[in-house]
């Protein structure tokens, strides 16, 4: 029972993770019809400048519980500068392009960016500074550290301020304006090109913030790091239903126990035949059963187009 | 037509890419072929492979060798695999080209494997100095040489001393699943298993891999004495963080893929205690260890991980070629696979195989933020 | 105006037997200009153009984006692995002593079938998707494949796991063993010569069957598939069953090539598998021009040469500049891969040499709506 206990927390603060990198993926599918691909790199981009900027603040005598909102704000100004330029670059020029140019562009994105982090940081996996006491707390045997639950809190409260944000503000209106139908958006004037840059910014700013939580949960940040969290993301946002912001935070968090149970249990319920080295291998079948079985996903209200 | 004019260009780029190979000298000129991956992830570790082999091929040079009667130069023919298996072929192609009498590489089991088959086919001398895969040597190639222990002879002495002298009964594998993790895992498991030991759980994680507490949690279930990660120290780094994190007390212990100053960097406190291998002696406690040491950071870097090696097989092959007075492959091989040599890692002899007989293992541990070394063991029976 | 030696020289180029002559001594002109291991490297650029043809008919014919396309690579080279090495001898004691060892007649095609059957069980769950989404669930697909190759050493060893099946017989026919010199016509021509006929003659073949494909009624249906399914399928295309035969012949000429590289390197591990393999071959279409044969092998001669290109030309370049190593040619050839697709897309869509088709329906001129 304790093992289940634990292997639920490790489910839901890796699915909590997942589930703001997902936001990403959603957001920007909702309103472009786009996957875009370099996500995740963007995430380890975050992660990268955060690290950066920590050692330089804490080296010149920064206290430390300023330093951590400091490095936060850095890397959520980097990646967003970074969001609005992929847009503008990659994806603005093929809004009318046939559907497989602009997926093309954004795998080159990936790899450019994974390629200029490896320059820039170098191919060793760089240590998060020690900043969080790890202290476990145990509560009846199971184990949670400070870290793992303020990951888990903010990113709830993450994800409750942008659905606020979407469902209550002006922005957020315009937003789903141009989900629904870009023409008539523009007609009843909404400055599309400035609510698309918007939403890669504001997916951005969480990726930034999943990678500096990434990178503080496990001490370390790499330039490979973004590319299987980015799929795994994306994979959740499919399987709470793409589009729709609820759907990627439950597909996030089921995404996460799932792989957390997988891995620990069905090692003794195949007997042995499939074990924790499939690991990555269920949120690939994950992704293409919900694909092939329900593509609207758990939350999916609307039907999937899918000409 | 500009098409014709962009084929033109390709064959004018082709041609420029070619080198003269060319040498004024009166002495003979010995080529002996390296390779490791230069470039890529594990550049570090190639470059280390290349300035071991370099130093030995210079020292040979000031020691101004003679065999058959002349005076030899020994020349370093350097080629970037890029852990790549089929680059290896390509260089492994190259170096046939460039008439070398003996390759000192490959870096990993990937590459060495592909590339020795082609060595084989032309007759010409290889010995890794860092490949541990079984299957190296047991293709039944009379080229193939190693001056390292392979994932048998490492696994069997992980698996004793895990068992005798850290005296644990229930033991937790996780592998990378990688060749190199595979291998060890397996071997170790063999071995722990032979000296009477549980192995309560084997699993699993790979070379990207940064989150390892699921299969963390489960191995707690099972409350093993002893976790034994058999992988590279990027993943064993955060791995021993979040052992600590999960409360769980049990000895850990590496293969030589955690014997870096990277594993401590990215563990932080947690590395604390932490036991890994090395294959040999410590250099201190060689002769001609230490002062190897010193010249070679003197001349080029710390020594990241395989250096020594390199270093001992290219003079392990001159050695041989002393011997048999000759530097064809042909009649040299003979007095390689005969030789009994002291290098700066160990006392080199082979097998009827190839594999280093009797190799030593020295087993290290983390004691204030620092590797030290514990005890040397050999590997009996074989 | 064409003056008179260009005009024969654009002759030469156009006339078949000209080509056949370059092509036939370019293994030994490249051997005595570079020597063997410039050869070599011309072998796995056949291997690539084969490649890169084959997913040419799943992407520039059909339209489909297959980003796991590796995966029936993979599927051909353990095909022949198995057959021709004593692995499964050892693994399993009831088969034939020392393993099976099928002439390669009889391995080629069932490495093509098998990597087709894989294709089919590819394409059947993933039909009904859209491009976008084909293109992630593929990239799924490439990477479970790998992740079994990688898995399939227990419980039982089937794969030999990240271990590689080493050991591969080389490929022979009848009783011409490629591995070794062979004297021929009253010449010695080594084994990597060799290699390179028998490529050359598959990628030949692959064109050929590429080019009937391209104009057969097949062909056309494929395009019809890819500029718009639905009126595709109102004029009567079972676009079902296309789009799955676009996937299975795909993935047999993958196969085929993959069994091909299986006997020529004699080891294959699951490493040589990889996602960024896939993305390479991808990258050869789209900068040759997606659906234009000549494109297409001119993307895969360019990528597969580029990087032992760079390797020699960046480090002493950046020795004598900088005096040290700044970027080292593996990131700046990718840098060039990612760069390379982006631009493209931008302002190239159809490719270095598009195909004429296809240059009109990705121009700047075209106004497709969003879907």
């Amino acid at each position: 029972m304790e093992t289940f206990l634990q292997q639920l927390i490790n489910g839901l603060v890796q699915g909590s993770v997942y589930a703001l990198v997902a936001l990403g993926y959603t957001m920007v599918y909702g309103i472009l019809g786009l996957i875009n691909f370099a996500h995740g790199e963007v995430v380890m981009i975050g992660a990268m400048l955060a690290i950066s900027s920590l050692n330089v603040l804490l080296g010149n005598g920064v206290s430390p519980l300023l330093a951590l909102p400091l490095c936060a704000v850095i890397a959520m100004l980097g990646c967003m500068a970074l969001g609005y330029g992929i847009e503008r670059i990659a994806y603005r020029p093929l809004r009318h392009a046939p559907r497989l140019a602009p997926l093309i562009t954004a795998i080159g994105v990936s790899i450019v960016l994974q390629n200029l982090a490896m320059m820039i940081w170098g191919r060793d996996y760089l240590p998060f500074p020690k900043f969080f006491s790890n202290n476990p707390h145990s509560f009846g045997g199971v184990i949670i550290s400070d870290i793992q639950l303020l990951i888990f809190v903010l990113a709830l409260t993450l994800m409750g301020l942008l659905l606020l944000l979407v469902q209550r503000t002006r922005l957020g209106r315009a937003m789903r304006a141009v989900a629904e139908n870009q023409q008539a958006a523009l007609l009843m004037g909404v400055d599309i090109n400035r609510v698309i840059s918007l939403t890669f910014m504001l997916g951005s700013a969480l990726a930034a913030l999943a990678g500096i939580m990434v990178s503080a949960n496990y001490g370390l940040a790499h330039y490979y790091m973004g590319f299987l969290l980015g799929l795994k993301a994306f994979t959740a946002a499919v399987l709470g239903g793409i589009g729709n912001l609820k759907g990627a935070m439950l597909g996030g968090l089921v995404l996460g126990l799932i792989e957390s149970l997988g891995a620990g249990y069905i090692g003794d319920l195949s007997g042995g035949f499939f074990g924790s080295n499939y690991q990555d291998v269920f949120a690939f079948f994950i992704l293409i059963a919900v694909l092939v079985f329900r593509p609207s996903g758990l939350l999916g209200e609307r039907i999937a187009e899918r000409a | 037509m500009p098409r014709y004019y962009l084929l033109l260009l390709i064959a004018a780029l082709l041609t420029g890419c070619g080198k003269p190979a060319q040498n004024p000298n009166n002495e003979l000129t010995v080529r002996i072929g390296a390779s490791a991956p230069l470039t890529g992830p594990q550049a570090h570790i190639g470059k280390d492979n290349e300035s071991g082999t370099r130093m030995a091929i210079d020292d040979a040079n000031t020691r101004g060798i003679v065999i058959g009667g002349r005076k030899i130069h020994f020349e370093l023919i350097s080629e970037d695999d890029q852990a790549d298996p089929k680059t290896a072929t390509i260089v492994a192609q190259k170096l046939v080209d460039s008439k070398v009498s003996g390759v000192i590489g490959h870096l990993n089991s990937g590459t060495t494997i592909p590339a020795s088959r082609i060595y084989n086919d032309n007759g010409i001398v290889q010995i890794s100095p860092s490949a541990t895969a079984v299957a190296y040597t047991t293709q039944g190639f009379k080229t193939a040489f190693r001056v390292m222990a392979n994932d048998a002879q490492q696994g069997l002495v992980l698996g004793q001393y895990a068992t005798k002298n850290l005296g644990a009964a229930k033991i937790a594998v996780i592998d990378d699943q990688t060749g190199y993790g595979q291998g060890l895992a397996d071997q170790f498991i063999k071995s722990a298993q032979a000296n009477g030991a549980t192995i309560v759980a084997h699993e699993y994680t790979n070379d990207k891999a940064y989150d390892f507490t699921a299969v963390l949690t489960k191995v707690k279930s099972k409350q093993p004495d002893l976790l034994f990660y058999a992988g590279m120290d990027p993943q064993a780094g955060p791995m021993a963080k979040q052992l600590k994190s999960l409360a769980l007390n049990l000895k850990f212990l590496m293969g030589d893929g955690g014997y870096t100053p990277q594993f401590i960097k990215l563990a932080g406190d947690a590395a604390e205690g932490s036991y890994a291998s090395l294959p040999g002696v410590p250099l201190a406690k060689m002769p001609g260890g230490s002062e190897f040491e010193k010249r070679f950071v003197a001349k080029y870097q710390p020594i990241q991980l395989y250096a020594p090696y390199c270093y001992d097989a290219v003079n392990v092959l001159i050695a041989a070629m002393q011997k048999a007075d000759s530097v064809e492959p042909a009649k040299y091989l003979p007095a390689l696979a005969a030789i009994s040599y002291d290098g700066v890692t160990a006392n080199i002899k082979f097998d009827a195989k190839g594999d280093l007989q009797g190799g030593a293992i020295t087993l290290y541990q983390v004691k204030n933020g620092k590797w030290q070394a514990l005890e040397t063991l050999g590997t009996a029976g074989h | 105006m064409q003056n008179a030696p260009e005009k024969r020289l654009h002759k030469l180029l156009h006339s078949r037997s000209f080509w056949v002559c370059a092509l036939l001594l370019l293994p030994f002109a490249t051997d005595a200009l570079l020597g063997h291991g410039w050869v070599r490297i011309l072998d796995f650029a056949m291997l690539y153009i084969m490649l890169a043809l084959g997913l040419n008919i799943v992407i520039g014919y059909a339209g489909l984006l297959d980003l796991g396309y590796i995966a029936f690579f993979a599927v051909g080279a353990y095909c022949y692995a198995l057959t021709g090495s004593p692995h499964l001898a050892t693994a399993f004691p009831l088969s034939i002593e020392g393993g099976v060892h099928w002439p390669f007649w009889v391995v080629l095609p069932f490495a093509a079938l098998l990597a087709g059957g894989f294709g089919i069980l590819l394409g059947a769950p993933t039909l009904r998707l859209r491009g976008d989404y084909l293109a992630i669930v593929t990239l799924g697909f490439g990477e479970i494949i790998r992740i079994f190759l990688n898995n399939l050493n227990a419980p039982v060893n089937l794969t030999n796991g990240p271990q590689g099946i080493s050991r591969i017989d080389p490929v022979s026919i009848a009783n011409l063993h490629l591995n070794v010199t062979q004297p021929l016509f009253g010449m010695e021509i080594p084994s990597v010569h060799l290699y390179f006929y028998l490529f050359l003659s598959f990628t030949w073949l692959v064109i050929l069957a590429s080019k009937r494909l391209e104009k057969s009624r097949i062909g056309r249906a494929w395009m019809a598939i890819r500029e718009d399914e639905i009126a595709a399928a109102a004029m009567g295309i079972n676009t079902r069953n296309l789009k799955l035969l676009a996937f299975a012949m795909g993935a047999a000429f993958g196969g085929a090539s993959g069994a091909l590289f299986a006997g020529f390197q004699g080891f294959v591990s699951p490493e040589s598998f990889s996602l960024m393999e896939s993305i390479m071959i991808l990258c050869m279409v789209v900068l040759g021009g997606m659906g234009n044969i000549a494109g297409v092998i001119l993307g895969g001669v360019l990528l597969a040469i580029l990087p032992e290109m760079l390797r020699h030309s960046v480090i002493p370049l950046q020795q004598g500049l900088f005096g040290k190593i700044i970027v080292d040619p593996e990131s700046l050839r990718m840098l060039l891969f990612g760069g390379a697709l982006i631009v493209m897309m931008l302002y190239r869509p159809a490719g270095l040499l598009p195909s004429r088709v296809r240059r009109r329906e990705l121009g700047s001129d075209e106004m497709a709506e969003k879907p």
